[in-house]
């Protein structure tokens, strides 16, 4: 196995760091159970007759299908199963009414998501009528109760795995926030207390159980009718639980997005505040580069996957190895020699995970004081209790003093200096923007730090923009301004290339996808007159009025450089045309030309003039066909 | 080699006023040394020390003056002369001269490489506080102007660190000292910066050369009629570890020449024939979509796969809060406009001020080089430069796509439950707390300024790796002080401000959650002290094994014991139980145990249980294997103790009671296809299945599955 093995995504100063690549602690396994009742197809929108009319089931269907697409990139090992209920008809283990789990070929129910599943599942509305169905579960006559039936079903599908590797949880999507609001009496009394009694058991086995409400345009989802009992809320936390609000349907979407990942924390730190204030936080990679998934070498042959296997062989002697335990370096030409065990005792520099150095004012963090991705901290009472609290109160001074916290984070590998930034929390119509707590940012050392700048002085005064240019220059900015910019309007053109490539693949289909590459620029918002007039005026402030006609006649001057690059060929060949290469190359006389020579054919013919001796006269032997 | 070989004086002001800070000047330098011997060993580096007693100079034999220089080494490639040269630097006993050190600085230079294509460079380390001499003729400055001539014609660069600590007033000495360095710097062969502790001291000089490199050169295209010439250069990059390599002790010890390195090979296999290496042209790229591989040659990869066109694209400008400082992602580009293309530094300067006076950032898509696989996407902030000579540019960082980023909820603060909530006087404690460790003290140089810190892991490590190449056996020496005050908070601020921390520690209380074990959370919660840690394995020396094991795995001590214990009075009780690890040999053990005749009862009936439990816990059937040797041995050993009944009917009973479940019904078929059928009465007298039943049983399950 090998990450990324042509270095795709890798540029000149990417690091094999263990930070970059977060562990995948642990494997997941969600049932996504989604109500299929009629009410979820009525319009989610209040009516505008001229709009085309969404349904909660088909935002559901869009954003299940958007989170399997993730999910296949980023962690592909978790184990997915889909499951309506509320449907005409029936198909489950435990033949129980109105519960539809949803699958395609060569798939177990609870498994791996795979192209076709995302294929099919993306359309499955189409057909969804036909061969599924959709009707009211729960009536008064009927004993049927499809929620309990659903749960069962869920539960029944999460049954492998032992909870303490996996974790295990089931997604309620659904409108109706009191499903027994059809039938009365005792009935109902009974059918609420097996189905929350249903939900309990199946929480003490260890799965989750997780509501994502969606309101309706005339009426908000009411959790205190039925579902906070289901999924085990008290006090506060129901309020916690916003429903998606009905008024714009890509809000919703949005929080939908959000709260269909689960959150994985990647560490737990101490974070020494004095010597006797040691508080608990945890890590969580909020930010990291989407790397391709891995390769695995096959035999080209019967595409079957091979084994690779590592050997260790003495430089000098060609002895096979065991893993050597001793690491060199060479110091003054002399081998230092270095136990495992010593070079991780040299790395750890500190005692502490994270220790407080003191406060600065924000605008010493510089733009270039960067080096990885950021990494978010939030506080955990978990191990010590108190912790949120001094967390809390460090935050809001922070943020109101304006400053951040210079810390030393020791990691034994990875030792660095590190600032820690208040972010305080953002709310915006769609949910939580920005969560609350502390970006920590790691800082270069001075080496780490170069002065490209000042590589090329100027003998005399740098030149300046004029006040007058730079007016240009804002008028500029204000022409070409993108309003209400966010990097998550822009997709990774490079990776939605490469997974596109293998979907296509993956399924047999023919044509290869057109990704479409949200990172160019909007050519005809450039080629507006406006923004082409303040472009030119800009132009013609900094460069002159005559820059594009200077430019070409520099350029028919620099055309000298090629036509020595030809004279230079032109000499070549007519020296190289003197020997006669075949009859040299069949006696074996090449080897008692000079490299020089030799040359002259490689340049004669466009071939690379690189390498030693032995290299070019196998070059020109091949060349020859010999 | 040539390129990249550097010549370099070190000029060290040793006179009394630099006394306190002798010993990092002397770190510093040896750093800058052992880095040379690791990663430039054709480098050339001379010391010369002014402030000195003595006077020993070229100069000064052969002209006269230059007092108070002495050159302590002359101008060789590194090695351990260079070191012990920077050891034990002496107490000069006048005050230090500058120029003069210059002078003699760049005459080594000059006489040493003339015009061969060396780098060359002079690096002065001084406080500047002493009154220079007066020149024979002119004024000073146009002694600088003089000598900073020499160095453009031989293309002499010089680097400057004055360190004052923080407490020394500024006189009218100093003011001039400082604008006469300033002079080299608008000169442009010197670069000047001013350090306060002795920790910036060791950061503030580059102990390692890189040379710049350009990783794009080329048009910012602001749209297909404007483009501006720049080059992007690296602004930060990290300096790693340096990789080690693996050690081969295979060498006979007389081999002087042996390079004890180790070469990795790797064959790849197929899994059909383990024995045959598959040659890499057979060899195809699997790439993983979900649970399938699929295969594709690197010519189809290539003929499909994503590939943007080299260039520069400005997107456009966006206000600087719609990008949070937490999205930089790596290490940040620097973007300066062509050197010596007028036009281009205008343009560049005037686009950068603007961004600056409307706080507004530019969007930038850039490939860098053709044949890219993928694009960058970031944000070009502006660098307005405070220097004359130093053209403004840009700072460039990536920005995440869509994928990079996760949306996780966290609880809002002010939604948590009053008792995580700070109280008024805990608020106002941390409040103090942020205002009173302030690192950045007006009327400072900012204390732990990232571009003057080095690196404490590299440091100690270089003077590990010098100490060892002395000491074989060496343990790493303990974090040097001035190192410290980068992984700990400043002792004497910590003592200074002691009644305001301990008010802290005071008006927040911490407790550790009682159900979790002390031992663990401390284990996971806190390193030991690295220098404690080495203490303790040097005073342990002896019991070397004891403390290893101890250090790495600091276990429960009551776990401890409990093994001890078992050790030494093994429980009987172990045998009375069927282990994961080895089940039927428990079970035979516990059969061969017939110390009563309940024992051979009890060992059926836990092997009952424990295959029952397999079974039903099988997934997928990964325990099948294991469950089928089980029945084999639970069926033995029925028939051997003339118990069939109880395998009978516990088969019987277990596919009665598992017939519904999908999964149990291929484990019965597995047992029925290895032929582990019911115990019929050829085998046993006391069974009262016939071998029909026993083989009909079976296909009963069978059909029943279909």
């Amino acid at each position: 196995m090998d990450l990324d093995p042509e270095g795709i995504f890798r540029d000149d100063s990417d690091e094999d760091d263990d930070n970059l690549h977060e562990r995948e602690a642990n494997k997941e396994m969600v049932v996504y159970l989604i109500d299929a009742s009629p009410k979820m197809f009525t319009p989610a929108n209040a009516a505008k007759p001229d709009e085309k009319q969404e349904t909660h089931f088909h935002t559901i269907v869009n954003c299940i299908t958007q989170s399997l697409k993730t999910q296949i990139i980023g962690r592909s090992r978790d184990e997915v199963a889909i499951c309506f209920f509320n449907t005409k008809e029936k198909k489950n283990l435990q033949e129980l009414a109105g519960v539809y789990v949803y699958n395609v070929t060569e798939r177990e129910q609870l498994d791996r998501p795979d192209a076709r599943l995302i294929k099919e599942f993306s359309c499955v509305e189409d057909s969804f009528m036909n061969n599924i169905g959709s009707r009211y579960g729960i009536t008064s006559g009927s004993r049927e109760n499809t929620l309990y039936n659903a749960l069962w079903v869920a539960q029944a599908l999460l049954r492998k795995g032992s909870v303490k590797t996996v974790s295990k949880r089931i997604l309620i999507f659904t409108n109706e926030d009191d499903p027994f609001g059809g039938i009365t009496g005792a009935a109902k009394t009974d059918m609420i207390r097996t189905t929350i009694q249903r939900a309990k058991d199946a929480q003490d086995l260890g799965l989750s159980i997780e509501l994502l409400p969606l309101s309706r345009p005339d009426e908000d989802f009411n959790m205190s009718l039925f579902y906070a009992d289901l999924i085990g809320l008290e006090g506060d936390e129901v309020v916690q639980y916003v429903p998606s609000a009905g008024e714009k349907l890509e809000d919703m979407t949005d929080q939908l997005r959000k709260r269909m990942m689960k959150k994985r924390k990647v560490k737990t730190l101490s974070f020494a505040i004095t010597n006797d204030v040691c508080i608990e936080v945890n890590t969580y990679a909020l930010i990291r580069p989407t790397a391709p998934g891995t390769i695995t070498w096959l035999d080209s042959i019967s595409n079957l996957p091979l084994k690779t296997e590592r050997s260790f062989i003495c430089n000098d002697t060609g002895a096979l190895l065991q893993a050597p335990q001793e690491r060199f370096q060479l110091y003054n030409d002399k081998v230092v020699k270095f136990s495992v065990r010593e070079l991780s005792d040299v790395k750890r520099v500190s005692s502490h995970h994270l220790r407080l150095l003191g406060f600065k004012p924000l605008d010493c963090l510089k733009d270039y004081h960067n080096l990885s991705p950021s990494t978010f901290i939030y506080p955990s009472d978990e191990q010590i209790f108190g912790s949120i609290r001094v967390f809390v109160a460090l935050h809001s001074s922070m943020l109101r003093l304006g400053r951040f916290a210079l810390a030393f984070y020791g990691t034994p590998t990875r030792p660095r200096l590190v600032a820690l930034v208040a972010q305080e929390e953002v709310i915006s119509s769609s949910g939580q923007d920005e969560p609350p707590g502390m970006h920590m940012i790691y800082l270069p050392y001075s080496d780490d730090v170069r002065y490209p700048e000042e590589v090329h002085l100027t003998s005399g005064d740098a030149p300046r923009a004029t006040d007058e240019q730079i007016k240009k220059a804002s008028n500029l900015l204000r022409r070409i301004d993108l309003k209400h910019f966010s990097v998550r309007h822009f997709a990774n053109p490079g990776l939605q290339k490469h997974y596109g490539i293998l979907e296509a693949l993956a399924l047999g289909e023919d044509e290869m996808p057109d990704i479409k590459d949200e990172t160019l620029p909007d050519e005809e918002g450039l080629a507006r007159p406006g923004v082409v007039k303040a472009i030119e005026e800009f132009k013609a402030a900094v460069f002159g009025e005559n820059y594009d006609q200077e430019e070409a006649e520099a350029a028919a001057a620099k055309g000298g450089a090629s036509k020595k690059r030809k004279a230079i060929a032109d000499a070549a060949s007519q020296k190289s045309a003197a020997y006669d290469w075949a009859d040299l190359a069949d006696n074996g006389k090449l080897k008692d030309m000079t490299v020089m020579d030799l040359k002259t054919y490689l340049t004669a013919h466009g071939l690379p003039v690189s390498g030693k001796k032995d290299a070019i006269i196998s070059r020109i032997l091949t060349h020859l066909g010999k | 080699m040539a390129r990249n070989k550097e010549g370099l004086v070190l000029l060290l002001d040793v006179g009394p006023s630099m006394h306190r800070a002798l010993q990092e000047v002397e770190n510093v330098c040896t750093t800058l040394v052992r880095k040379k011997l690791v990663f430039h060993r054709s480098d050339e580096v001379g010391v010369v020390l002014f402030g000195t007693k003595e006077t020993h100079n070229d100069l000064a034999r052969e002209l006269g003056g230059y007092k108070h220089v002495l050159v302590k080494h002359d101008i060789k490639v590194v090695d351990e002369e260079t070191k012990d040269a920077l050891e034990n630097l002496p107490r000069g006993t006048a005050p230090g001269d500058f120029l003069d050190a210059i002078v003699v600085g760049l005459d080594m230079l000059i006489k040493r490489f003339g015009d061969t294509k060396a780098k060359q460079r002079l690096c002065l380390i001084t406080d500047a506080q002493h009154l220079l001499r007066d020149p024979p003729q002119g004024t000073k400055e146009d002694q600088v102007d003089t000598i900073a001539d020499q160095m453009k014609k031989h293309d002499i660069k010089m680097d400057c660190i004055v360190f004052r600590e923080s407490g020394v007033q500024h006189n009218s000495v100093m003011d001039e000292n400082d604008r006469l360095l300033y002079h080299f710097r608008d000169r442009s062969v010197a670069k000047v910066v001013q350090v306060d502790t002795p920790t910036a001291l060791l950061g503030a000089l580059k102990t390692r050369n890189v040379l710049p490199v350009t990783i794009f050169r080329g048009d910012l295209e602001v749209s297909s009629t404007f483009k501006i010439k720049v080059w992007a250069y690296k602004k930060t990059s990290e300096e790693k570890f340096p990789t080690l390599k693996k050690y081969s002790d295979k060498a006979p010890p007389s081999d002087q020449f042996a390079s004890h390195e180790v070469k990795v090979d790797y064959e790849y296999k197929s899994i059909l024939e383990p024995d045959t290496v598959v040659p890499p042209d057979q060899r195809i790229k699997g790439y993983l979509y979900g649970p399938q591989v699929v295969p594709i040659s690197s010519a189809e990869w290539e003929a499909v796969k994503f590939k943007p066109e080299k260039g520069v694209k400005l997107l456009g400008f966006a206000d600087r809060s719609s990008i949070p400082r937490f999205y930089f992602m790596k290490d940040v580009n620097s973007f300066v406009p062509e050197p010596g293309n007028t036009k281009a530094i205008v343009a560049v300067s005037a686009l950068a001020r603007a961004m600056q006076e409307m706080n507004k950032v530019a969007i930038l898509r850039c490939v860098w080089r053709q044949n890219q696989a993928n694009v960058a996407f970031g944000v070009l902030t502006p660098n307005i430069s405070s220097v004359n000579n130093v053209p403004d540019s840009f700072y460039f960082n990536i920005l995440p796509f869509a994928e990079d980023i996760r949306d996780f909820p966290f609880r809002s603060f002010s939604s948590l439950p009053p008792s995580s909530q700070p109280t008024e006087e805990q608020q106002e404690a941390a409040d103090n707390l942020v205002k009173m460790l302030d690192l950045a003290p007006p009327g400072r140089e900012e204390i732990l300024r990232p571009d003057f810190t080095p690196n404490p892991m590299l440091e100690r490590f270089y003077s590990y790796l010098d100490l060892k190449s002395k000491q074989p056996d060496a343990n790493p020496p303990p974090l040097d002080s001035c190192l410290r005050r980068i992984t700990e908070p400043d002792p004497d601020v910590i003592n200074y401000r002691a009644p305001l921390i301990q008010n802290l520690g005071k008006s927040f209380e911490l407790k550790e959650n009682p159900k979790r074990k002390k031992a663990r959370t401390q284990e996971r919660l806190a390193y030991t002290d690295p220098d404690d840690q080495a203490k303790s394995s040097e005073n342990n020396a002896g019991k070397a094994t004891v403390a290893d094991g101890q250090a790495k795995k600091p276990e429960d001590p009551y776990a401890e014991k409990a093994r001890a214990i078992e050790v030494m009075f093994p429980s009987t009780e172990k045998v009375g139980k069927i282990g994961d690890v080895n089940p039927v040999k428990d079970f035979e053990a516990m059969l061969a145990e017939r110390s009563s005749s309940i024992w051979v009862q009890k060992a059926i009936e836990e092997m009952k249980k424990y295959t029952t439990n397999l079974v039903e816990n099988s997934l997928q059937g990964d325990y099948y294997e294991k469950a089928l040797e089980c029945f084999v041995a639970l069926r033995k050993a029925c028939i051997i103790e003339q118990e069939p009944e109880e395998y009978n009917q516990f088969v019987t009973k277990l596919y009665e009671r598992l017939k519904k479940v999908d999964d149990v019904v291929k484990f019965f078929q597995l047992l029925s296809s290895k032929n582990v059928l019911l115990i019929c009465k050829e085998e046993a007298p006391d069974s009262d299945v016939t071998e029909e039943m026993a083989k009909s049983f079976f296909l009963k399950t069978e059909i029943s599955s279909e």
